[in-house]
């Protein structure tokens, strides 16, 4: 099957471009980006285009060919008829800088925003015990190669510039799941953290990611929808809701993700204020009262009205509503176990403690 | 000229060049000792060759055998090296690397563990206990990950502490240095470009630790990313360091060489040992004519002997596909060099005609599974061309064993890693590379923090060097009647695939410097197309430079080791030479060409070669070597008596 091969490829930089056709060698058993380097060779020295091992293991060669999000170096020329033409463009999502290569700092400031690995703070290094099975779960995500074809593909940032503020992408949220899974990691809010920071509300599930995955990680059954549905469970389902007054009282009443953010100071907590508690009054002096008793003073702002559709209506389903999920009838603000402070309540025997 | 060339300036303390897992490490330390440091990353960060390895991370931490140490590991190492390596290094990272391990668990590594929740440690090649702590077969990708996430959280730190992720730890992705800036014999920056804009940066800073990893790409074939065009190594030797042990590469004899697509990737020896064979153009299975003396009792002399052994091993011969690794690399250079190689410079390993699909199937998962999906080649319809492939290099930049501080007449360079030279003697074994990153990358970043604080004045970046750097950099844009650079890679990975490669003759290696010199003319004058934007081409023909002088001493170096050892194999030299063992080969740069002196090996301490058995050490010791030791012994008893 060796012989010319008909290829378009776009060339060009932020300032705009165009599909050059090209006639090019092609040789049995060769991929994609065999054929760009013996282009690199010959017609096209400056043709810029990332790559490194070759082997499907670094996830730099992303591209688009003939439309869809895949490795240069895993697409196999066989895979086109012989009289085919390859159509090859850079990742849409993203900026071009020239030719085929694009800006993806995008995904790094994302990786930056994720808060990182906690380690648990009375283990010490070597003593770390942890079962293979329970090790598997977050290892499934840890074979990502950071080829960014999830991001690309992804429809929520494909042809939404405005939702790259508030959406981490595919790759983001099996990074939350991979530590939300991980065995010894300190920190208990992955998931909320992935709801309120990462905008996880923002998928509807339509897994084009996984279909994508070079590394066939399912990332849609795996990572996404299992934190969707816990994180549905702890915000809406009232058992667990009274559950956990009943089997924890006395404890620390789990806080929920924007009191943790207060303490250990994520990044993004900057934009703190966006979202708020039932309730909080935001008076500091209230606040004090109301953790050293009954405040019958104290003004509880009105909680933001439930997201209704236009026959003002609960939605019935996530197929007819714009997120995911049944939205609370409590305001989309509002996360249950409510933090103490925020009830007038006074338990009878706190006042023995002081 | 000059005045128009806009240069971007930054003030570090320390400049990490490279950001595989010695620089990450390197990195990760010199800001965790409070210093400001930069990140240099030749490709977007996380990319590194350091994903590729498969194996694992060698540490004697004795989980699955409690009976594995650090004595066991390090005599692990000098005979994996053939007694050539830096002992001290050996030392040290059969020591350290456990603790390395260990760390990467609390930055959330998650390893392949035991039953009782330890970290999983499996057998290697060499490795006298299970030791190598792995995730599945992408533990490089591990290793790299979790480093990048450790760097990630410390940015975060620092983003809290100082409201800026950049504020003491930065990462210049796709960002390669051209030149290193000296004060008199300190260093005192690094000079580069971004390669996404072709804008020229100035790192003003008084440490830089090299982690740039290995040369593989001056190679026909080979397994590395086109990264590896040892620009560390010529950096050192351009800033006055030295480099040791260059004539130690290691090939594996059977990589695949055709089609491109899967070109460099490794066809495992257990291919060989199921039954297939190495045939060349004729159809021949030639491995018969190959069979030197000293194995000939234990190899099968006739096609019908060797194939009853896969079946009856207790009553007929080996076939001599199972000679050692050098054996077959050296018959199948020779049947090339005979012209009776495949197409594409090969020889035929076939198994397709001898076993059926459903048992190589079987047999072979991964190997089947790998050419299948990266190049659609079926191993159970066709047989497949292997030769050579470059894989490692075992020397490098010249360095203290404990601070990683570059040899010769430069203060402020450190070294770590592929880039660093000594660890690994004349041969790695598999998994001790991505230990010694870690335990060297630690070091090197934590001798540059504290080398950085000792100094009392911070040394001065030159205003001509830089401007003499922007002109060399600038040059290739600037001609258009040179070579392409293309071209010019291509012949210089002829050359030294053919003539510098795994077999190595006198003749052919003489041949190679005249080669490499004429080339040396040629790359002067490489000229490339386009602009200063992503321009691979122009990126290309700058790294040519390096990749000239470094294969230039590689060639002096193996013309010079009159003997066969570990990564260097002579043919008119077969065996090891023991009054060799005492040599190492260190280059250096004298103007532009390439200086070889000879220098002794350190001498190892008592209680360190007291670990070996005699009869051992006599293979590798020199007579007044070995009376030297036998004294030790004796002494050790006489002490032990008393």
């Amino acid at each position: 099957m060796s012989g010319k091969r008909q290829f378009r490829i776009w060339r060009g930089d932020e300032s705009g471009g165009d599909l050059q056709d090209y006639m090019v060698e092609v040789n049995e058993g060769e991929v994609v980006l065999d054929v760009i380097h013996r282009l690199q060779a010959t017609d096209a020295p400056d043709l810029a285009c990332r790559w490194n091992c070759k082997a499907g293991k670094c996830g730099s060669c992303s591209m688009e060919i003939n439309g869809k999000p895949r490795l240069g170096c895993m697409t196999r020329m066989s895979t086109f008829g012989d009289d085919e033409t390859v159509t090859v463009t850079p990742l849409r999502t993203f900026p071009i800088i020239r030719d085929l290569v694009t800006d993806v700092s995008f995904n790094y400031e994302k990786a930056r925003e994720t808060p990182a690995f906690a380690p648990p703070a009375d283990v010490a290094p070597g003593d770390y015990r942890m079962q293979q099975v329970d090790v598997e779960r977050s290892q499934e995500f840890r074979k990502c190669i950071e080829c960014f074809l999830c991001q690309t593909v992804c429809h929520v940032i494909r042809d939404h510039e405005e939702n790259k503020q508030a959406f981490s992408g595919p790759r983001y949220f099996i990074r939350a799941a991979e530590l939300d899974m991980h065995p010894l990691d300190a920190r208990t809010d992955r998931k909320e953290y992935a709801q309120a920071e990462q905008g996880l509300g923002f998928c509807n599930i339509t897994k084009c990611c996984t279909e994508v995955c070079p590394e066939h990680i399912k990332i849609t059954d795996n990572g996404i929808i299992p934190m969707k549905e816990r994180v549905v469970d702890r915000r809406y389902d009232p058992l667990v809701w009274l559950g956990s007054k009943i089997f924890r009282r006395g404890e620390t009443p789990q806080t929920s993700v924007t009191t943790a953010r207060q303490g250990s100071a994520t990044p993004g907590s900057a934009r703190g204020g966006v979202h708020s508690h039932a309730g909080g009054s935001h008076d500091s002096q209230a606040e004090a009262q109301a953790q050293s008793g009954v405040n019958w003073h104290r003004e509880v702002p009105h909680p933001t009205a439930p997201a209704v559709d236009d026959r003002g209506k609960l939605p019935l389903t996530e197929l007819t509503f714009d997120r995911a999920a049944a939205p609370s009838p409590f305001g989309d603000d509002v996360t249950f176990p409510l933090p103490p402070e925020h009830l007038n309540f006074a338990h009878p025997e706190q006042d023995n403690k002081h | 000229m000059t005045t128009t060339t806009r240069i971007e300036r930054h003030h570090y303390d320390v400049v990490v060049i490279g950001a595989g897992g010695a620089g990450l490490r390197a990195a990760i330390e010199a800001r965790l000792a409070g210093k400001k440091t930069a990140i240099i990353s030749k490709s977007l960060f996380g990319k590194a060759h350091t994903v590729m390895a498969e194996g694992g991370a060698a540490a004697a931490m004795g989980n699955v055998n409690s009976r594995d140490n650090w004595q066991v590991h390090f005599r692990d190492t000098m005979r994996g090296g053939k007694f050539l390596n830096n002992f001290r290094m050996a030392e040290l990272h059969a020591k350290e690397s456990p603790q390395r391990i260990w760390e990467l668990e609390t930055y959330g590594a998650l390893f392949d563990r035991t039953k009782d929740g330890k970290i999983s440690q499996r057998n290697f090649g060499g490795h006298e206990y299970p030791r190598l702590a792995h995730v599945g077969d992408r533990t490089g990708l591990e290793l790299i990950r979790t480093l990048q996430q450790k760097i990630v959280s410390l940015q975060q730190e620092d983003q809290r502490e100082f409201g800026s992720y950049d504020a003491r730890i930065r990462v210049f992705s796709e960002t390669t240095i051209t030149e290193l800036l000296l004060d008199g014999d300190r260093v005192a920056g690094a000079f580069g470009y971004y390669r996404e804009s072709g804008e020229f940066i100035l790192f003003e800073a008084p440490a830089v630790v090299l982690a740039t990893g290995g040369v593989g790409r001056s190679y026909k074939v080979t397994s590395n990313s086109w990264e590896y065009t040892g620009d560390g190594h010529a950096l050192a030797l351009r800033a006055g360091a030295t480099l040791i042990n260059m004539e130690f590469l290691q090939f594996h004899p059977t990589g695949m060489v055709w089609p491109p697509s899967v070109k460099g990737i490794l066809v495992t020896e257990s291919v060989r040992g199921d039954g297939g064979v190495l045939k060349n153009s004729d159809g021949k299975r030639f491995m018969f004519d190959y069979v030197p003396d000293v194995f000939r009792k234990q190899y099968a002399e006739t096609e019908e002997e060797a194939d009853r052994w896969y079946t009856d091993p207790d009553n007929n011969r080996r076939p001599p596909e199972l000679l050692p690794r050098d054996e077959v690399a050296r018959a199948i250079n020779s049947e090339v060099k005979a012209g009776r190689g495949s197409p594409a410079g090969g020889v035929f390993l076939d198994i397709a005609s001898r076993r059926s699909a459903d048992e190589i199937r079987r047999r072979l998962p991964s190997m089947y599974h790998q050419f299948k999906e990266l190049a659609d080649v079926d191993i159970t319809a066709e047989p497949m061309e292997v030769g050579p492939t470059c894989h490692y290099v075992m020397g490098g930049v010249e360095v203290d064993p404990d601070s990683g501080a570059a040899f010769g007449h430069v203060r402020g360079l450190f070294a770590a890693g592929e880039v660093s030279g000594g660890m690994h003697g004349s041969n790695r074994l598999g998994g001790n590379s991505l230990s010694d990153l870690l335990v060297f990358g630690k070091r090197a970043g934590g001798h540059a923090a504290s080398y950085a604080d000792g100094l009392t004045a911070r040394p001065k970046v030159a205003v001509d060097e830089v401007e003499a750097a922007v002109e060399t950099a600038l040059a290739p844009l600037q001609r258009d009647t040179g070579e392409n650079p293309y071209t010019l890679q291509q012949d210089l990975q002829v050359v030294m695939g053919d003539l510098v490669g795994i077999i190595r003759r006198e003749g052919e290696l003489a041949d190679a410097l005249v080669r490499l010199a004429e080339l040396r003319e040629r790359v002067a004058k490489v000229s490339a197309a386009g602009g200063r934007r992503y321009n691979p081409g122009w990126h290309l023909a700058l790294d040519l430079r390096n990749m000239l002088v470094v294969s230039e001493c590689t060639a002096k170096a193996a013309l010079e080791r009159q003997e066969s050892r570990g990564g260097h194999t002579r043919e008119d030299y077969p065996a090891m030479e023991p009054k060799w063992r005492q040599v190492n080969l260190v280059c250096a740069l004298d103007g532009d060409t390439v200086q070889l002196t000879r220098k002794p090996l350190p001498k190892m301490r008592p209680e360190l070669i007291g670990l070996f058995d005699r009869a051992e050490l006599a293979k590798y010791l020199t007579d007044e070597e070995i009376a030297d030791f036998d004294a030790l012994v004796a002494d050790a008893g006489e002490a032990d008596n008393r």
